[in-house]
């Protein structure tokens, strides 16, 4: 056996955009058109793309290996790849030992057959033997938590149900190479949870674990090396930091300079004492600053900073008139520049900076940046969560089942009669 | 090829488990249960009959129940190849899931689809068998020749399974197609008549693979043993077949999750 466990060679793949012939009805002229000579379809050929471009790397036995890359990337792809689902165009796929794919975990699942009929089929497809579903089973109905609803037909089954068998099913394998993509969102968070743990447990035991995923957060976490995809290429591989480092650089989304607006914000950056970055520790200071240019007279302006977390939701925003700065004039021309200081008491993860350039009073916008700056903020002690609230542990023992506290409960109740009879008393 | 079938190997436990899906489930939908095997077959023999009373009354010969029992015996394992083309003409298109999120030889979908209805016909020859023991005819050990009959029109169930399964996924109108074919294709096999009738011109149906057998089915059921001849052609013939039908399914498999 070989220490390599995944190994991609100069992969490529091509997909066709247009479908070219599907159905036998247009194959047959087109096919006796090309015998007699027309021209061929140069459409069809000119709408062909590269998914993924001379992409090679190599995943050793029992490592947790990251795939980070912006949605279309070509992550999925990979995927396809690396699970033999599809052929690569050009180069070589090489996979050592079995495989199991946390991707569509109840693709094998069908709506009619109950719960119990299905873990054989869905695990049956996944690639186990009946002997082995049989010996785990009960582990897979335990993990799932659905015993109650074994003999019921799964279209029965809510989505969360639906996909916690799926994965309960998929969890089990116990394979030597696993693909796990964005699966871990399934169910609710103490499911979430068992998922996370029962990964760390793969990893544990050996299994080299392939992540795909836009979430940073659970790439630092499973990770200790990642590859970084941009438009089906090979930007680099490294560690996790220094990966996602240039993701954040490289998902920066430019900004339109939309000529007919009055006033376009020019420029996002954040940096730290030493110069620009994108990657902070938790509870450092940082500066954000922000150039706004107005092509025409504007008055009564304000800048507002919004940040928001991986899923845009909203956690902190500030402007500078609410942080009493007043407002701003600008003549054609003109430039305003601030600088936002902020602590970042953030827990791990990115965080989006989002612009605008507002009036108040006629409550209008006159631009706005989205993401004008994505950050990632990592923490020493491992903070989950949106906020870090730096927390401590100020305290703790053991207090003894069987330690002598005689009284306890009589104590208190006797105290607090005599506090009413004092007041009646009074 | 070598390490395909190995595969195919690997995964059988899979085949057994799809085909048994296939069958639970279709029993669970329908309510009239196991009367859904011996349907169709029922809908051919009567058909069956009723062109041969007409035959009887044009040719003025009397019709007897050595010929019903021919047609029995002949439709119940024509329903069987007909259903397998047509189930298996589906199978990777009605699970697009399977065929584009996870990996295993996609060959056990046309080949599960024959093999479950392997099962609806176990069901109708038990229903052909109990007959023939109430009204005690065609009981001889020529019965015998029905297991390796079978085996052939497996075998060549399987090899135009993997065809349409694959033309259907890349070309829409296949199942079309197919369907049309099916429908007239009872004309060109001797299913209600025997090859003999038609005279010496006859013999030009035997090119159709499936006659020979079905003239074997009919030998059978007046309790003569089947003539070997044009067997041997069938049986060349459903190999050569599943062997060029396998080679290509291999071939086109990598793009399926492309096309479906």
């Amino acid at each position: 056996m070989s220490e390599i466990a995944v190994r991609m060679e100069h992969v490529s793949k091509r997909f066709r955009k247009g479908e070219l012939h599907d159905s036998l009805r247009d194959l047959i002229p087109a096919l006796t058109g090309r015998i007699l000579g027309r021209s061929l379809d140069h459409d069809a050929l000119r709408r062909e793309f590269w998914a993924l471009q001379d992409v090679s790397f190599e995943i050793r036995k029992g490592e947790s290996f990251g795939i980070v890359g912006a949605n279309g990337a070509g992550k999925s792809t990979m995927l396809k790849l690396i699970s033999r689902i599809m052929k690569p165009t050009s180069g070589s796929v090489e996979i050592h030992g079995r495989l199991s794919a946390l991707i569509e975990v109840s693709a094998g699942f069908h709506p009619d057959l109950t719960g119990r009929e299905n873990i054989y089929l869905n695990g049956t497809i996944l690639g186990m033997s009946r002997r082995e579903i049989a010996s785990r089973f009960d582990e897979i109905v335990e993990f799932s938590g659905l015993a109650d609803f074994l003999d019921t037909p799964v279209k029965r089954y809510s989505s969360g149900m639906y996909a916690r068998l799926g994965f309960s099913v998929a969890a089990h394998v116990n394979p030597d190479v696993l693909i796990v993509d964005e699966v871990l969102s399934v169910g609710d968070y103490v499911f979430q949870r068992k998922c996370v743990e029962r990964m760390k447990e793969v990893i544990r035991s050996g299994a080299t674990v392939l992540f795909v995923s836009h979430n940073l957060k659970t790439v630092t976490e499973f990770c200790q090396r990642c590859l970084l995809l941009e438009r089906g290429r090979m930007l680099m591989t490294g560690s996790p930091t220094e990966v996602i480092q240039s993701y954040m650089n490289s998902t920066r989304v430019s900004h339109n300079e939309d000529h007919a607006k009055p006033v376009t914000i020019s420029s996002v950056r954040a940096r730290t004492v030493n110069g620009e970055s994108v990657r902070f520790e938790s509870g450092e200071t940082v500066w954000i600053d922000v150039e706004v240019t107005a092509r025409e007279f504007c008055q009564k302006l304000a800048v507002v900073l919004f940040v928001t977390d991986e899923s845009y939701y909203d956690v902190f925003n500030t402007s500078t008139e609410r942080l009493g700065c007043g407002s701003f004039n600008l003549d054609p021309g003109d430039t305003f520049i601030c600088s936002f200081e902020l602590r970042l008491n953030f827990a791990n993860g990115t965080f989006h900076l989002n612009v605008a350039a507002y009036r108040y009073d006629t409550e209008t916008e006159y631009d706005r940046w989205e993401s004008g700056s994505s950050i990632y903020v990592g923490s020493a002690n491992d903070v989950r969560g949106a906020v870090n609230c730096f927390p401590k542990v100020v305290k703790h023992e053991i207090v003894k089942a069987n330690a002598p506290t005689p009284g306890l409960e009589e104590q208190t109740l006797v105290r607090g009669l005599s506090d009413i009879d004092a007041e009646e008393d009074s | 090829m070598l390490s395909d079938l190995q595969e195919l190997y690997r995964y059988r436990e899979l085949l057994a488990m799809i085909a048994i899906r296939d069958i639970k489930v279709r029993y669970k939908q329908s309510l009239m249960g196991f009367l859904w095997a011996v349907l169709m077959p029922l809908l051919i023999v009567s058909a069956g009959i009723l062109v041969r009373y007409a035959y009887a009354i044009a040719s003025h010969k009397p019709l007897d129940t050595q010929d019903i029992l021919a047609v029995a015996m002949k439709s119940v394992p024509w329903a069987f190849l007909v259903a397998s083309i047509r189930f298996s003409c589906q199978s990777l298109l009605i699970n697009p899931n399977l065929v584009t999120k996870v990996y295993f030889p996609k060959e056990v979908f046309p080949m599960a689809a024959v093999l479950s209805q392997l099962f609806d016909l176990a069901i109708a020859s038990s229903a052909l068998m109990v007959l023939l023991v109430v009204f005690k005819v065609g009981l001889t050990f020529q019965l015998l020749w029905v297991g390796p009959l079978v085996a052939i029109l497996i075998i060549l169930a399987v090899g135009i399974g993997l065809l349409v399964s694959a033309g259907s996924l890349f070309f829409r109108d296949v199942k079309y197609l197919v369907e049309v074919f099916l429908t007239f294709a009872i004309f060109f096999t001797p299913v209600f008549y025997d090859v003999g009738m038609l005279g010496e011109k006859g013999r030009w149906l035997l090119l159709n693979p499936v006659s020979p057998i079905l003239e074997a089915f009919s030998s059978i059921s007046r309790g003569q043993a089947p003539h070997w001849g044009w067997i041997y052609y069938s049986i060349v013939f459903s190999f050569i077949l599943v062997l060029g039908a396998y080679v290509l399914f291999k071939k086109v498999e990598p793009s399926f999750a492309e096309s479906i």
